[in-house]
Formats: C-alpha cells, structure tokens, sequence
C-alpha cells in the first residue's frame, strides 16, 4: 500500500515543517515538496499535523467476557478513529489477564481483528484479588511489560514489594490504580462540597494520595519503574513532582476528562460523570492542565471504559464506573492544553511509547521511520453523537468539540480516514 | 410538565403557596368525607424500591384523598431482582398509565433518571441521603401551624446529619422560609464540607439547646455507617439525646419534631417523645396535606415552576 | 364598556332577593346561605344582612371555594384555593348557593358536588346577582337579580365594595379595543 500525506504540516526530528509524507510498506519512504505517486492513496493533510501515532496507556476492551460493552474488534476501531496506533489493554477482563495464555490471546486477537497494535498489560495479584502474586513470569514471557491491578490498587504493601521486587529484575513497569480501599470505601464522587450536599459517599483526595505515597517508598527502597494512572488530585501531583526531583524512575498519566471536568458535573446525577478515580475540583483541574505542560505529567492516556446503555440506565451511584475517551481524546486535550502540535504529539504518543519501550511507535516522521502515523485537523468543529465504539458513554457526547484525527496509518495501513474506517 | 425533586431550588413564593395549599387540604381531610375529586380520572404511581411504608400509605391516602387511582410498586413485587434496568421500569409503569410518579430510591439521584425518562411529573419520596421535599414541606407546616410562621424561629437539626434526606431538605426549606437552623451533630455525623449550606453548625447541643424554638430530633443511620461513627451508644446519646433533663430545660414554647421512626431511649427520651411538646404525630397527620398539595399542584395547570418564573 | 346597573340596582336587586328567599320560605328558619368564592361571598353577606333589617333574625352565612371540584382543572394553571367554611351542618338544612354572575352552570355543577360532600341538605337553591345565559348545564336560578340577555362576545364585570371597592354591573365586547 502507498499513502501520499500531502500539505500536512509534519512532526519531524528536526521540528515541524510543511511536507509531502510518502509511505511505502511499513515506511516511511520520503519526505519532501510536492511529491508524486500516481498509484497512491492520498490525504489531504492541508492545515492539518502529520505525526507518530497516537499511543494509549490505558484502555479497557473488556475482551475476553464483557463484549456486550465492547471487543478487542470495536475497541481498536475506535482506537483507530481517535488516532490511535497502539493501545494497552487493561487486564480486568474476565478472566483476568493474570497468565500467559490469556495475555496470548489478547495479543493474537488484535493481530487478527484489530485495527492498531494492542499490549496487554498483566495483572499484578491473581485475579486481581489481591492476595497472591499473577502468573508474572508466563505474562512477562508472553510480551506483557506493564503490570496493574486496574480497577483496584494493591492494597498489600507485603505483597506490591514482592511484585516490585520481581519486576525490577526485568525492568517492568508496576502500574497503580491508587485508590486506598478503606478510605475509599462506598464512595461514588469526590469527597467534597458536592457530594455533602449530594449525600454521597466520597472518595476523599487522601485516598489516591496516600497510596501513592506509600508506594513511592517502595520505589525508593526496590528500584522498579513505576507509573501512576489517572492522576487526579493536586497532592498527587506533588509527590510526583518531588520523586522525579529525587531522580526515582516514576511516570504518570491523566485522563482527558480529568483534564475537562470537575465534581460539579456529578449534579447532573449523569452516570457519564461517574468514573474512578473521581471528577476532582477546578483547583484540581487547573493543576493537572498545568502538570501536563510541565511535564510532572508524562502522558495523556483516556481509561477508554465501555458500558453498554442499558448498564446506564441506572442511578448514578449504582452505574459502572468509567466512560469512553478514544475517540475524543486529541480534542479533548487540544481543548485543555491549546494548539501546541509539539506538547500533544509529547503527551499523545512519544511519551507514552517511551515508557512501554514500543520502538516502533512514537517516532518523529522521518525517512525509513516507522509508519505509524497520524494526521489530525486542530480547526474542525463537530459534534459526537454516534460513536466508532460498541459504547457512547462519552461526558463529550453531543458537545461541540474541535480538532479530530483525519487519518490514522498503522505499520502503513489507512485505519481510519475521515469517518471511514477498514484495515 | 414539572416536577417535585429537591428543596434547594424552592422559592419562598412557592413555598408559601404550597403551605398555603396544605391548610386548605388539612381542612378537607377534617370533614366528614375527607375527599374530593380534583384528580379524578388521574393514577399516581408510587415506585418505592427501597421499603418504606409509612411515607408510601402516606401518599397513597394523599393521592386517594384527591380521588386519584393508585398504582404500587416494590422490589419485593418486582422483576428487578431478574436485572431489569430502572429505566424499564419507569418506562413500564408509564405505559400501564401512571400519569404523576413517586419514587424513592436508595440511590442518590434515581428521581432525576426517572424524570429524564418519563413525560410525567415525578415527586422525589427520598433518594439516599440527599432529598426528601415532601418531608420538609409536612415539616415546614407542621411549624407554621404550630407557630404562625418560621420566620426568625431558631431551629436545631440534631443527629445523624451526614446520611440524612431529612436533613439536606429541612435545611434549605426552613431557610427560604427565614428560620435561623443550626445543624447539631458530633463532627463524625456531620457532613464533610458544609461551603453553601444555609446554616451554622455546632457539635456541642448544650450550649445552644436553650435558645432553640424547635428542636428537630434525627434518626441514627446504622444502616447507612451511622453506627461507626461514635465509640458506644450510650456516649451518643449521653452527649446528643433528647433526655427528661435537657427537654426540662428547653425555652417555655419550644417544642420537638422527628421524622419518624423514632428510636425510644437513644435519641429521644420515651417521655418526650409522648409529651404533648412533642409534634410528631402532628407531622404525620399534616404529612397527607402537605403531599395533596404537592399532587394537586403537579397534576394541575402547568406545574411549580410556571409560578416561580411568572 | 356601559354600565347596566349602578350600586343603588344592586342594593335594591339584594333586597328583593332576601324578600324573595322570606316569602318562599316562610321565614327564615333552616335556610342557610352559602356563597360561592370570591363575589358570592359578599354577596351572601348582604343578602343576610338585608333579612336580618327586615325580620331581625341572622340567618347563617357559609363560604365556599370550588376549585378542588372544576372541570378544567387539568387545561389552566394551578388555582390558587380560598378557604371553605361552613359553619353549620348543611344536613337537612335548606342551602342556597349564592353567586355573582350565572353563566354556562359549570361553576353551580362544582358547587352542587362541593355541597354534597359537606352533608345532605334537605334542598339546594341557587341565587344569583346577574343571569346573562348561556347554559351549558341543566341548571336554572331560584332567585335573580337581573335577567341580562348577552352574546357569548360580550364580558359581563360585576364590582362589590367588599372585593373591588366600587359597585356595579357592566358590559363590554372583549373584542373591543
């Protein structure tokens, strides 16, 4: 397959200029000025960025078990439409992902149905029960290199060490859903002035903070990678702050909608404003806007979380937690941090596949580079309404947004262009 | 089509005229055949999924009192343990011809799902710990009968604020009717963050006990993790309870409100819960009133907020 | 707008009511006035107050509000209620209903319905200050104080001291600018 990018101003290891992008195979086979290629498929990239491809911490494709909410199939295509090349997939799938050939299956799956490059990532505690160690050696031999019990944190200090231990040997990454269960417990909403009045339980900041905290000793007493998922508080953000000062090995990620939204939302009783961690303050908002420009926060990835309507139509304490993002995702952010191609290129794809060691994703465009590629319009206005996802839980649904990915090239396939999506 | 969800957005006016509506109904309910037809030819649907039958008969004998048909329904009667969603239920009722609902729910919010799905007035009976109008308006004229008025009265909540409907709605309805309310509470029971609340708060009820007018008794929510909240009972109800001792000290006209049901012995002394100071049954009876006021006023004309926004 | 009766018609209209109501009755012994919300109850008021000139005796005055008994209360926006107060039992008593102007009947058919969820009179009467026509209901007043022929158009006002501070009957065309 050849693909001619045309006018689009492109991501290069130089910077940004004004280019022609020719992709020949998996490559990228020239860059340049007005370039030809009478046989190729052409975008037309005028007034848009070329860039690599979008990748993604953090996604749910909830296959194996819960395809009724969405599939490795709809959940890649969706990837797809977002711009998205590579996306990890979390493990709380039923089963779990907490052994090899479940990791297998996943990765085989993808090759076979999806629409961009799926990891799994393993699950650190057997099914996720936090009692004893996953299978973390047939996961780390089957490809997994990211490690989370997502959903849950660890709440085991003994038993996370044991896994820091394990995986600083090989150089995994320990990823943490931060959520201190007891001071957690019940809560539905961020524990604050709206859910006193709302009469709900809250999930106080202290609850991530504390967990992060108490897993940073642990980083500075085992020396694993660690990386913190869907930041969300302001206390969260400052310990980061500091354990990089130190030089201790830490990443973290934020969510678009934690980048839009605040607690206020949840009195529209909406259950697309439920999620896990939960919408914080503006204070909170404002900060992790800021952390993203600074780099106290490494990437954007969207805890894309499908559920099918019907399991939303329900109040808002009793709706499963988490809403879609992938589609969204470079809008959303466009809209938090501004027009800074270079920043969200950072955030979107090259900070993200540094940290998963993934080589042949988050590369600046270049001559005999990979082609993974991503090609998006920060100026056009539109309105989700219908969704590439099996799901349409989106806080965005019906919102006007600007910016959208045109087209999405995977290892030198047109995955999505315009609305069309195919492999 | 409007309808009856929460009391913070309750204007004064609309208030004032559902209390004003309320002793008009208390007066049909004292006559010799306490009935009369405005709602005739009307079904009032009362999904309760969480048990309560005092406020549910309550009601009923409203709707039935303004010749309205009545349609029940519980989980205990229901195909919600087979997975049906809230929504299919709204919806089936709806269907079956439910022209004003009420629900009550233990999730905070499900009335507001409900109205979303529903082209008919719905009435908050109670959703968790955040709403329960029609208890603050029954609550609201339960006062102004006994006092005239609720402007300038001194009203203490005391209890388990933090899991209380009750509270979250007498709060905002004893305020726009111009009461001064303090909520009463050890520091446990009360809510986290108070930024907004029309209302002071102490967890000391002896410094303030002789200056209230009215002093509103709460329920401990075991149910809800009230019960953690404090180390034994007998410390709650030796710092917070309505005892012989301290009602003795109460200011000559104040008198004792509770929502019911009420827990003899923990916060409320068994005698002061029977002394003629205490309006509890007052509630309940008004209570039937109050809901025909807020039934008549959503089944008829355009609904509460045509008046507030006229 | 013209005016069809001046304060001086309606007082003189009253008195024949009340002389009226005497005669048929043979007294005033068991009659109980009830006026209907809002003019009727001024308007019962002074009826009683002209039997009591003429025979010196009180006869008892109820009042009564009807909007809980409407047939439209679904089509206008929600009334506001005035009080109901009667202060003696209507069972066996002879009721009559007093109202300012008699139109379609609607309001007499609440009326009626008001009155026989209060008790059982023995007979229920119905006086009116002005009949204009227009019935839409099988119902016909005892005792009238101006028979006033209109088209469905035309507006009748009545004013009471009491409700409007003047008094009168008028007419208009509600089309008229």
């Amino acid at each position: 397959m050849t693909i001619l990018i045309r006018g689009g101003e492109v991501l290069t290891p130089e910077g940004l200029q004004v280019l022609d992008v020719l992709v020949e195979g998996d490559r990228v086979a020239r860059l340049g000025e007005d370039l030809h290629a009478p046989a190729a498929d052409v975008v037309d990239a005028t007034g848009c960025w070329v860039g690599p491809g979008f990748v993604d911490l953090h996604v749910h494709l909830r296959e194996p078990g819960h395809e009724w909410k969405e599939d490795i199939a709809s959940g890649t295509a969706a990837a797809a439409a977002g711009g998205f090349t590579l996306v990890v997939a979390m493990p709380n799938t039923d089963p779990p992902i907490d052994s090899g050939h479940l990791a297998r299956f996943v990765t085989e799956r993808a090759r076979l149905v999806g629409h961009c490059e799926v990891r799994p990532a393993g699950c650190i505690t057997l099914g996720r029960a936090g009692a004893y160690l996953a299978h973390l050696d047939e996961l780390w031999d089957a490809g997994v290199r990211i490690f989370t019990d997502d959903g849950d944190g660890v709440a085991d200090a003994g038993l996370l060490r044991h896994a820091m231990e394990y995986l600083a040997e090989r150089g995994g990454v320990v990823a943490q859903h931060p959520e201190d269960p007891g001071l957690a417990r019940d809560g539905h909403m961020h524990e604050g002035s709206v859910s006193a009045r709302l009469g709900m339980a809250g999930l106080p900041a202290l609850a991530e903070e504390l967990m992060v905290a108490r897993d940073l000793a642990l980083v500075r007493e085992t020396g694993t990678r660690y990386h913190v998922q869907h930041v969300s508080t302001r206390g969260t953000l400052r310990l980061i702050a500091e354990a990089k000062a130190e030089g201790l090995p830490v990443t973290a990620e934020v969510t678009p909608h934690h980048l839009t939204f605040d607690h206020s939302r949840v009195e529209t009783m909406d259950p697309d404003y439920k999620m896990y961690p939960p919408l914080r303050t503006p204070e909170d908002v404002d900060a992790l806007v800021a952390a993203v420009r600074d780099g106290t926060i490494d990437a954007v990835a969207t805890d894309h979380a499908p559920h099918a309507a019907h399991e939303r139509e329900v109040p808002f304490e009793e709706a499963p937690r988490g809403v879609i993002g992938l589609e969204t995702a470079f809008a959303a952010t466009l809209a938090a941090v501004g027009p800074d191609p270079q920043l969200l290129f950072e955030r979107l794809s090259i900070a993200p596949a540094r940290i998963l060691g993934a080589e042949r994703h988050g590369v600046p465009v270049q001559v005999g580079g990979p082609a993974n590629l991503v090609v998006v319009d920060p100026t056009v206005v539109w309105t989700p309404t219908t969704f590439v996802s099996r799901a349409e839980n989106s806080p965005w649904r019906g919102t006007e947004l600007t910016g959208r990915p045109v087209a999405t090239i995977h290892e030198g396939m047109l995955t999505h262009h315009d609305a069309v999506v195919g492999r | 089509m409007n309808n009856l969800l929460t009391t913070e957005d309750l204007s004064r006016e609309t208030l004032d005229r559902l209390l004003d509506l309320s002793d008009e109904f208390v007066e049909v309910l004292d006559r010799e055949i306490p009935k009369v037809p405005p709602l005739r030819g009307l079904t009032v649907a009362t999904l309760f999924f969480e048990p309560s039958t005092r406020t549910r008969i309550s009601f009923e004998r409203a709707a039935k009192a303004l010749s309205a048909d009545v349609m029940s329904f519980s989980p205990g009667t229901s195909s919600l343990k087979k997975g049906e969603s809230l929504k299919d239920t709204a919806l089936t009722l709806r269907a079956m011809g439910a022209d004003i609902m009420v629900v009550r729910h233990r999730a905070v919010g499900a009335p507001w799902r409900v109205a979303e799905w529903v082209d008919v007035p719905v009435v908050n009976g109670g959703d968790g710990a955040h709403q329960h109008p029609t208890q603050a308006l029954l609550d609201a004229l339960t006062i102004r009968r006994h006092f005239g008025k609720l402007d300038g009265l001194e009203i203490g909540i005391v209890g388990d604020i933090r899991h209380s409907r009750v509270a979250r709605s007498d709060v905002y309805a004893f305020a726009t009717l111009g009461a001064k309310v303090t909520l009463i509470a050890p520091r446990t029971l009360l809510p986290r963050d108070l930024e907004g609340w029309p209302c002071t708060s102490t967890g000391d009820l002896d410094e303030v006990l002789e200056q209230l007018d009215v002093v509103y008794l709460l329920r401990v929510q075991a149910e809800r993790g009230g019960a953690t909240a404090f180390p034994s009972w007998p410390e709650y109800v030796g710092r917070f309870g309505l005892s012989r001792e301290r009602f003795a000290r109460l200011g000559e006209g104040a008198v004792v409100m509770h929502p019911g049901p009420m827990n003899r012995g923990v916060e409320i002394a068994p005698e002061v819960a029977d002394s003629d100071r205490a309006l509890v049954l007052d509630q309940v009876r008004l209570g039937v009133a109050a809901r025909m006021a807020v039934l008549f006023t959503l089944a008829t004309g355009r609904g509460l907020t045509r008046e507030v926004t006229a | 707008m013209r005016q069809v009766m001046d304060a001086d018609d309606v007082q003189r209209a009253i008195s024949r009511i009340a002389h009226e109501i005497l005669e048929r009755h043979h007294g005033a012994d068991g009659v109980v006035l009830v006026g209907i919300h809002t003019r009727g109850v001024p308007l019962a008021k002074a009826i009683a107050d002209a039997v009591e000139r003429f025979e010196h005796v009180r006869i008892p005055v109820g009042e009564l509000d009807i909007g809980l008994y409407r047939d439209d209360l679904r089509r206008r926006p929600t009334p506001a209620l005035a009080r109901t107060l009667i202060p003696v039992d209507l069972t066996e008593e002879r009721v009559i209903l007093v109202d300012d102007v008699l139109y379609t009947g609607r309001t007499v058919r609440a009326a009626l319905d008001a009155v026989s969820d209060l008790g059982r009179p023995e007979a229920i009467e119905l006086a009116v200050l002005v009949d204009r026509g227009h019935r839409q209901l099988p119902i016909r007043p005892d005792y009238v104080g101006k028979n006033l022929p209109t088209s469905t158009a035309e507006r009748v006002t009545v004013r009471l001291p009491e409700v409007d501070g003047d008094c009168g009957v008028w007419i208009d065309h509600e089309e008229a600018p």
